[in-house]
């Protein structure tokens, strides 16, 4: 192995806090490979007990709810209008036409350019937290997909969306620089983006970071960059962008979960988990909320601390509060789509 | 005018040496026409004792050596053996009473025996081992280990190759032994023991005691160190008792039988202890 | 409310026809016995399932000369591919029957219903399935051209995994062409007089497999019968030894899966998540009713206290409860006789001096409960570090180094299985060489599969079930007495088996 440079990395404080101020390229990689390894097949049948829970009932009832409550109603693509996310913003207010008590999505997450119509489209129920329950806009910014890109196009990427009112940021860490070894690049990128989340009154726009776990392809791999991204100051941890195969798995976000757990247990500070992209049926949903309040706690689940990235969930999720009221199967044209 | 004869203490072999019994106790072994041949040490229970202690001392050495050391120590024996013929077969007719052809007929089938059986060291667990074809993303394997201590009653009859035949057969797959030798014809045993001494077989690995199997046999059977017992010379002895007793600690036992056991695998089966091991296999 | 309350998720035990009362399955049919019934329980609310009838001197007679006779008149004439054939329509039969022997088994034993549904009904049918191939195959079991099947087979089996452990017993038995008398434990006869009709749909002939239902006087009955060819036990090494004794002098192939106190063994480069996962699974599994079960955990010290720490927060998410809800982690205690145990053992390991810790859950008013709990602070000398508990209590010791993990792990009577845990291969392959066991997990507990051998060294018994090897305990070599394999050098003498004083 060459000796590596010693670079200093810009300045992180929960990286100077556990590792110290002398941050190099090197210091960080030691501690990176001191993190505990992983086994894929007892992480994979752990997940699979998780899915073999039985959410029936009254328990149900709550999952369903609180599922949409957590979901990041998603647009990514390259057709996107601005019609297209004031549609997607209106689902997000009004979920289910027939019932005035369903709960709203935590967020809609479109590109960039499109926050300044998600927000008009909002309106004064922009943002999560204002009372009645609003609804935040995330932007994914950094060059999302792939990541391709210099530093500077992915700052000015984020400052753009942050600008335009983006209340969350989901940036992508260049998982080429990932998979080399330069973990001090990519800690360094989400420092910078971090930095760049910054609003003119000093908040700081949510920043999520996307391990694209599907690219980097071991646990050990995911387990490395979920602790990475966190130190580098993520708020929250995501699977994935949706664009790569696969994309959230139950065993990828249980171990994410996992090394939210250790953080905790190391410094007390909650880290969110987002599993992004083929989450489609309540059935997984559910899954997903069993593995969360069994490895973290209950206290995850809300939408400071949990989410999910999809779009079509929020209609299956619907479909089956249907049948709860009303005891019989719906179907497809007895809720909206966007 | 005839030269004086120097004539052989046999003694018992334990660790490695040669010591007497402890209890200081011999008894005479004569000739099949009636003469004197030696003061034959006449172990202990204390004697035995000792010998399972060696014969524990020696299992990690001797069951962790490669299959293929093995195989050259025990072939190594059979070497020995061929160049001590002579005197093997000498032993043979003074103390079983049998022709010179006969006896030469009984240490060439015992050196085969023991050729045979060495071989199988470097072999045995591939035989006797699996890969299990287990359905999930696991790497199992099986492989057959040494028992640990095995007891011996060797049989009565056929000294040299009764002895070797229940011996080798142990000593391939790594367990180390206490045999009790055959009480009226112990000769072939000892010197079987100066060879063990002599090659490459670490002491302990081999112990043999001289003297009574109805004395002996029973405080085999009861140690709790003991982990299997052949009791194949034992037909004579109340040999069911020494079973029960040995149930204990649920030693395996391999009953008595008539004659010398014939050589086969299953006899390096009986005392070895098949180990599966699972292992999660996985790329990422 | 609490998600983690999960509403409950009751498995429905409509599917069940039970009986009221249940006879001994003789020669193809339900008879009644000569012994006083005996009565069935839940033990997770005391209700009474059904009345058992109970099998006296008389009746065992009358089983073994019925197998005896279906194995010298059918089972012995029958080639190798229709043995086969019965047993590949059991396998098929049992997974068409999947739920119900899941809830049977689990209203009877008080194991969760996920356990039964998801491993032990599916290992049945995959144990079936396996020896079904077997049957015509059997010059490849290791004894040579043209073994031949034993005979009549006793077994007797225990209460933890009443029907796998009847799969294990039967399937390879009937495979290599015995007939079978077969004994459940008396707290669980349940789901092996369901396994009966499923015999008799699957038109095994008659007097092929007789299980007859009654206590250890049965038991002892049977395996001493002098008409049976071959005896195969599970249970306690008190009885196995008892058996042993009973069996010396006697012609009798015995196979012996005994107890264990085995050591799982967490290095300080362990998959930790994993590593608790494996924990929890070792010893909580089957509330601890597993004769493998991981109840000595031995710990790098550098890590104890993480460790432990770790454990008890996954233990708080386990859920006690009702065996037959869905939910549900830990069951029911089997017996108030097995409760009482546990309870005296775990008193025993407090007086002793080591630190008890049990997870917070509610104990349901009836039935036999026993809460997780570990002990901390142990050592080797404890008796609960010794003494084979059968219940959900973990002991926790320490180790320094790979050498006296090992020391400590091969440090006790037993010898059936171990764990360890490690992402450094090559320290596994060698711990896993060193250790005195049957069975060694490596990075995972508790698996077990048709194919994979397992059994005990030192005083876990002897003989291996599953696999070639299990196949081989049914077998005897062709020739008489002990085999002639390969081209060993000629000898002459007999090779008749002595004749020795019998007892």
């Amino acid at each position: 192995m060459t000796v590596e440079q010693a670079v200093t990395l810009a300045p992180a404080e929960r990286a100077i806090q556990l590792i110290g101020t002398e941050l190099t390229e090197k210091s960080l990689k030691l501690h990176l490979d001191g993190l505990s390894g992983v086994d894929a097949v007892g992480l994979e049948a752990r997940a699979a007990g998780l899915g073999t829970r039985s959410i029936k009932t009254t328990s149900k009832a709550w999952a369903l709810d609180k599922i949409i409550s957590l979901i990041d109603l998603t647009t990514l693509e390259g057709a996107d209008t601005p019609g297209k996310v004031r549609s997607l913003v209106a689902k997000a207010v009004t979920p289910d036409a027939g019932d005035p008590n369903c709960p709203r999505p935590a967020a809609v997450c479109v590109y960039g350019d499109m926050v300044p119509a998600a927000a008009e489209a909002l309106g004064s129920l922009k943002g999560l937290d204002q009372p009645g329950g609003g609804i935040n806009i995330a932007a994914v910014a950094t060059a999302f997909p792939s990541g391709r890109a210099s530093l500077a196009v992915k700052l000015a990427d984020t400052r753009d969306a942050v600008a335009n009112g983006a209340d969350e940021i989901d940036m992508v860490i260049d998982r080429g620089a990932f998979l080399s070894g330069r973990y001090g690049l990519v800690f360094d990128q989400i420092v910078a983006v971090k930095d760049a989340c910054r609003r003119a009154d000093g908040s700081f726009a949510h920043l999520k970071v996307i391990l694209e776990t599907g690219e980097l392809n071991t646990y050990d791999n995911v387990r490395r960059a979920s602790w990475l991204s966190i130190l580098a100051g993520g708020d929250f941890i995501k699977t994935s962008t949706g664009k790569v195969s696969p994309a959230a798995t139950l065993p990828v976000t249980l171990l994410m979960l996992q090394v939210v757990n250790d953080w905790h247990r190391l410094t007390g500070e909650k880290i969110g988990v987002k599993p992004a992209g083929g989450i489609r049926t309540s059935k997984d949903a559910i899954k997903y909320l069993v593995t969360v309040a069994e490895t973290v706690g209950e206290e995850w689940l809300q939408p400071h601390l949990f989410r999910f990235g999809a779009s079509s969930l929020l209609n299956d999720v619907l479909l089956q509060r249907q049948k709860l009221a009303t005891g019989r199967y719906s179907g497809p044209d007895y809720v909206t789509i966007d | 005018m005839t030269r004086l004869t120097v004539p052989k203490t046999y003694k018992l072999y334990i660790g490695g040496k040669f010591p007497r019994s402890e209890s200081g106790r011999v008894y005479d072994l004569v000739s099949a026409s009636g003469s004197f041949l030696a003061n034959v040490a006449q172990a202990s229970r204390k004697d035995a004792r000792d010998a399972v202690r060696a014969a524990r001392s020696a299992l990690a050495g001797w069951s962790g050596a490669t299959g293929y050391n093995r195989g050259q120590v025990l072939y190594r024996i059979a070497e020995l053996l061929e160049g001590r013929r002579a005197q093997f077969v000498d032993e043979i007719i003074q103390s079983e009473g049998v022709s010179a052809a006969t006896a030469g007929t009984q240490v060439d089938a015992a050196i085969d025996v023991w050729v045979w059986y060495a071989g199988w060291a470097d072999k045995y667990v591939q035989v006797a081992g699996n890969g299990n074809p287990v359905s999930g993303p696991y790497f199992n394997i099986s492989t057959p280990e040494a028992t640990g201590v095995v007891a011996m009653i060797a049989p009565q009859g056929s000294s040299l190759l009764g002895f070797v035949s229940v011996v080798a057969p142990a000593l391939v797959s790594g367990n180390t032994v206490v045999v009790v030798a055959s009480e009226k014809s112990p000769l072939s045993a000892i010197s079987l023991s100066e060879v063990m001494a002599t090659s490459d077989v670490p002491g302990g690995v081999v112990n043999v005691l001289t003297g009574s199997a109805a004395e002996l046999a029973p405080w085999l059977a009861g140690h709790a160190d003991v982990n299997a017992i052949d009791l194949a010379g034992a037909g004579e002895t109340d040999w069911v008792d020494l079973q029960i007793s040995a149930a204990d600690t649920l030693k395996r036992v391999l009953p008595p039988e008539a004659g010398v056991p014939a050589p086969s695998v299953q006899r390096i089966s009986f005392f070895t202890e098949t180990k599966t091991v699972w292992h999660t296999k996985a790329l990422i | 409310m609490s998600f983690l309350e999960y509403a409950p998720a009751p498995e429905s035990k409509a599917i069940l026809n039970l009986k009221e009362s249940y006879g001994l399955f003789i020669g193809g049919e339900f008879v009644s016995g000569n012994g006083a019934p005996f009565q069935t329980i839940s033990p997770a609310d005391e209700s009474l399932i059904a009345e058992v009838a109970n099998a006296n001197a008389a009746d065992v007679d009358l089983a073994v000369a019925t197998a005896r006779r279906a194995y010298d008149t059918v089972w012995s004439r029958l080639s190798g591919a229709d043995r086969g054939k019965y047993l590949f329509r059991i396998a098929r039969l049992v997974q068409e029957r999947a739920r119900e022997l899941a809830v049977a088994e689990s209203l009877d034993n008080g194991k969760p219903i996920k356990e039964s549904r998801d491993v032990d009904v599916p290992l049945v049918a995959a144990w079936f399935f396996y020896y079904a191939g077997w049957a015509d195959k059997l010059d490849y079991a290791g004894l040579g051209a043209n073994p031949r099947a034993l005979g009549v087979a006793a077994q007797v089996i225990p209460w933890n995994f009443p029907l796998l452990m009847l799969a294990w017993k039967i399937a390879p038995a009937l495979a290599a062409g015995n007939t079978v008398v077969l004994k459940p434990a008396e707290t669980t006869p349940l789901s092996a007089l369901i396994f009966a009709e499923i015999l008799q749909q699957a038109e095994l002939p008659d007097g092929v497999v007789n299980i007859i239902t009654g206590a250890g006087d049965t038991g002892a009955a049977l395996v001493n019968h002098p008409d049976v060819n071959k005896v195969a036990f599970t249970g306690s090494t008190g009885v196995g030894r008892a058996i042993a004794k009973s069996t010396a002098g006697t012609d009798k192939k015995v196979t012996l899966e005994l107890g264990g106190k085995a050591a799982n063994i967490v290095f300080d480069d362990a998959p930790m998540d994993q590593a608790i996962e494996g924990i929890v699974n070792g010893i909580f599994f089957n509330q601890g009713h597993v004769c493998c079960a991981g109840s000595r955990l031995l710990v790098q010290e550098n890590v104890h206290d993480e460790v432990v720490d770790r454990l008890k927060q996954r233990l708080s998410t386990l859920r006690l409860g009702d065996p037959l809800d869905k939910n549900t982690d830990i069951g029911a205690i089997n017996s108030r006789e097995q409760l009482d145990r546990i309870r005296e053992l775990s008193n025993v390991g407090e007086q002793e001096g080591a630190e008890r810790w049990t997870a917070e859950c509610a104990i349901p008013e009836k039935g036999f409960w026993f809460a997780p709990t570990i002990f901390t602070n142990v050592s080797t000398s404890h008796r609960i570090a010794r003494e084979e508990i059968f219940g959900p209590v973990l002991s926790v010791l320490t180790f320094r180094t790979p050498a006296e993990a090992i020391a400590k792990a091969n440090n006790t009577p037993y010898g059936l299985s171990a764990g360890v845990w490690s992402d450094k291969g090559s320290k596994i392959l060698a711990v896993a060489d060193q250790l005195r066991a049957g069975v060694v997990w490596a990075n995972t507990f508790n698996r077990f599969d048709p194919a994979s051998p397992f059994g005990g060294y030192k005083e876990s018994g002897y003989g291996r079930e599953g696999g070639r090897h299990g196949l081989a305990a049914y077998l005897q070599a062709s020739g008489l007495g002990s085999s002639h394999v390969g081209d060993a050098p000629a000898k002459k003498s007999s090779k008749q088996p002595a004749k020795g004083a019998k007892k």
